[in-house]
């Protein structure tokens, strides 16, 4: 499962994962991490079984976390499929079927919402997001 | 020799026997048969196309109040439509913002929403005059309540479009849609095999009178569009068609990050199969239209072209750019502009469509020149201050308090022993410093992600760049990343005091 963890610009300078991380004997894929004067946000994988020992030792240390457990949402109706999300996933989740119909393979989502700016209809959604 | 009249095709129409396909179709038809058994064979090849077409909007008319109104300025959900012509008759144009709403909703959703069937709020103000004395209408129109609702655009349906790509290090918002950094995606428009200009890149049919397939209705093409370049195969069309007959199938709202809104367009024209040269035009493969990508990071009328491209490439899902493999997608669909070959071929093989010849060709043989500008461009290196004061990395917080006090300069560009820039700190930066009682090295407090200008740079450009950052200063640096000056918001404050 997914994770994305948020980090305050106090916590930002301290090793709080990697504390985590050596405190719970868990390990943490991180898929995305993206850092600034003022926050931290980090999208990582981690065994389903393990997330509440990893929960309990990121909050302890004032990291905000939240499951991302709703991959990316497509609506149909408002969709023309004009395929402007294809170039800017990094994962591949959308595609054109042989008729031009737009695919979508949500379990290859990482919820990084860079197609939820890129289309044109706002088709697209993301709850954790928001 | 094949010659078919338009008469005949109508005809044919007319008596269910016409032979019509989609311009998609004929391209194996043209393989099979050659032009000349083509042409005897097909009698109309459709073509469509759906995409963002910002140039493009409605003139409604609104009928009469009691007391009657001139209508001076009028906005639509907060949308202002142009009026500057009979009392109550307005132009919404599709990239019009919302007043209130700002780039979430704009003229191509007041369109869309009234296409719907929905209701939007109309409020005018005017100065009141003896025959008009009403000066401020509120009120709630449908479509069903307009006069008229006539579409008119003056640019769509371009002949083929650029292909957009950014070389820079940031994502970048634009009507092509999000550009990732270092080419790191290609966008494109156009339908490629099913484009109408490009099924008829002379405008033997196509041209004032055309009968054509607007947003799901009958429509007509008024003439050339704004920008028509036919020089170099960048043709365009100015077209009109009524809003109360199309369908919001074909007419869609669009948002573009950072740019604003724009209006789908589902357009389709036919192509009356006259003779071979036609039949061979209407054969033209995405293999056999090229275009070229540009550099949308340069900020300027003459973007770089990285390539040239076919739109074969384009559909193929990715190109080769400087050696890797990148991927494109499309921002039209082409999913749609089949649909509307299609529906516009069944239209005419059930009678219900019949083509038409042009009263006027299209200028063949023009081209679109840049606009002319009077009034001097201001460049970077005309106002930047060069007498700029920079610090190395090594020195003293209490240093840069100093000179910051002696100098008043704000800020100041941190540099290497070899005068590289490194870094920038602020007057904030030493306050902040001073706060958490921190008297160490430059170093530890500068900014190391500074954001630069360069002297040859137009000064319009970097007022955007000052804005977007959120900061008020650039060192202006030469190509070995050396200070040679610096420009400041002040600095461009002053050129507009100069100027108004």
């Amino acid at each position: 499962m997914k994770i994305k963890i948020n980090i305050s610009s106090e916590t930002v300078v301290k090793p709080i994962i990697a504390e985590s991380i050596l405190e719970t004997g868990v390990l943490l894929n991180v898929s995305q991490a993206h850092f600034d004067r003022s926050h931290g946000e980090i999208v990582a994988d981690v065994m389903e079984e393990h997330y509440e020992k990893m929960y309990k030792a990121l909050s302890s240390r004032g990291a905000r976390v939240t499951r991302l457990d709703s991959p990316i949402e497509w609506n149909e109706e408002e969709c023309v499929e004009c395929s402007a999300c294809i170039s800017v996933c990094p994962t591949r989740v959308f595609s054109l079927e042989e008729d031009y119909s737009l695919k979508v393979d949500k379990a290859k989502c990482i919820q990084c919402g860079t197609c939820v700016e890129m289309c044109p209809q706002r088709a697209l959604t993301l709850i954790n997001n928001k | 020799m094949v010659k078919k009249t338009i008469h005949e095709i109508n005809a044919r129409i007319r008596d269910g026997s016409v032979n019509v396909v989609t311009a998609e179709e004929m391209v194996n038809i043209v393989g099979e048969l050659g032009p000349e058994g083509a042409s005897r064979e097909v009698d109309v090849v459709t073509t469509g196309t759906f995409g963002a077409m910002c140039s493009s909007g409605v003139w409604f008319n609104f009928g009469h109040s009691e007391p009657p109104i001139k209508m001076q300025k009028v906005w639509m959900n907060d949308v202002e439509a142009y009026t500057g012509v009979a009392a109550v008759d307005a132009y919404m144009g599709a990239t019009q913002l919302s007043e209130s709403q700002g780039m979430d909703y704009g003229g191509a959703h007041v369109i869309e929403d009234l296409l719907r069937g929905k209701s939007v709020d109309v409020h005018a103000i005017s100065h009141g005059t003896d025959c008009y004395p009403r000066k401020v209408l509120d009120t709630s129109l449908s479509l069903d309540d307009m006069n008229q609702a006539i579409m008119i655009n003056p640019r769509n349906a371009y002949q083929k479009y650029n292909a957009a790509t950014n070389s820079s290090k940031q994502t970048i918002h634009t009507y092509m849609g999000s550009l990732l950094p270092r080419l790191g995606n290609v966008t494109y428009s156009g339908a490629g095999v099913l484009s109408p200009l490009s099924n008829d890149p002379e405008y033997l049919t196509i041209g004032t009178g055309t009968r054509i397939f607007l947003g799901g209705a009958q429509g007509y093409i008024v003439g050339q569009g704004t920008q028509h370049a036919s020089a170099g195969m960048f043709g365009t069309l100015m077209v009109q068609g009524d809003l109360k007959k199309m369908s919001p199938d074909y007419i869609r709202a669009a948002n573009f990050t950072g740019y604003g809104t724009s209006l789908y367009v589902g357009m389709g024209i036919p192509i009356p199969v006259l003779d071979e040269r036609i039949a061979q035009a209407t054969a033209v493969r995405d293999a056999d239209i090229t275009t070229s990508i540009l550099d949308y990071s340069v900020p300027s009328r003459d973007r770089p072209v990285l390539r040239k491209v076919t739109y074969e490439e384009l559909r193929s899902g990715h190109v080769e750019l400087e050696g890797r493999e990148v991927a494109t997608s499309s921002l039209s669909s082409f999913k749609r502009a089949r649909a509307i070959a299609s529906e516009l071929r069944d239209w005419i093989s059930r009678g219900d469509f019949f083509v038409s010849m042009p009263v006027e060709r299209l200028p063949g043989n023009t081209s679109s020149h840049a606009m002319k500008e009077t009034e001097g461009v201001s460049f970077v290196s005309d106002i930047m201050s060069v007498s700029v004061v920079t610090i190395e990395k090594d020195a003293s917080v209490y240093k840069a308090a100093k000179i910051i006090m002696e100098t008043a300069f704000n800020h100041l560009p941190v540099v290497s022993k070899d005068n590289v820039l490194v870094g920038i700190v602020t007057a904030w930066d030493i306050s902040k410093a001073v706060s958490q009682n921190k008297f160490d090295l430059v170093e530890d407090i500068m900014t190391r992600k500074v954001i630069t200008a360069r002297g040859d740079e137009q000064v319009a450009v970097v007022a955007r760049r000052l804005d977007q950052h959120g900061v008020s200063a650039l060192p202006v640096v030469n190509g070995g990343n050396h200070v040679v000056g610096i420009i400041t918001s002040d600095d461009i404050s002053k050129l507009f005091a100069r100027r108004h």
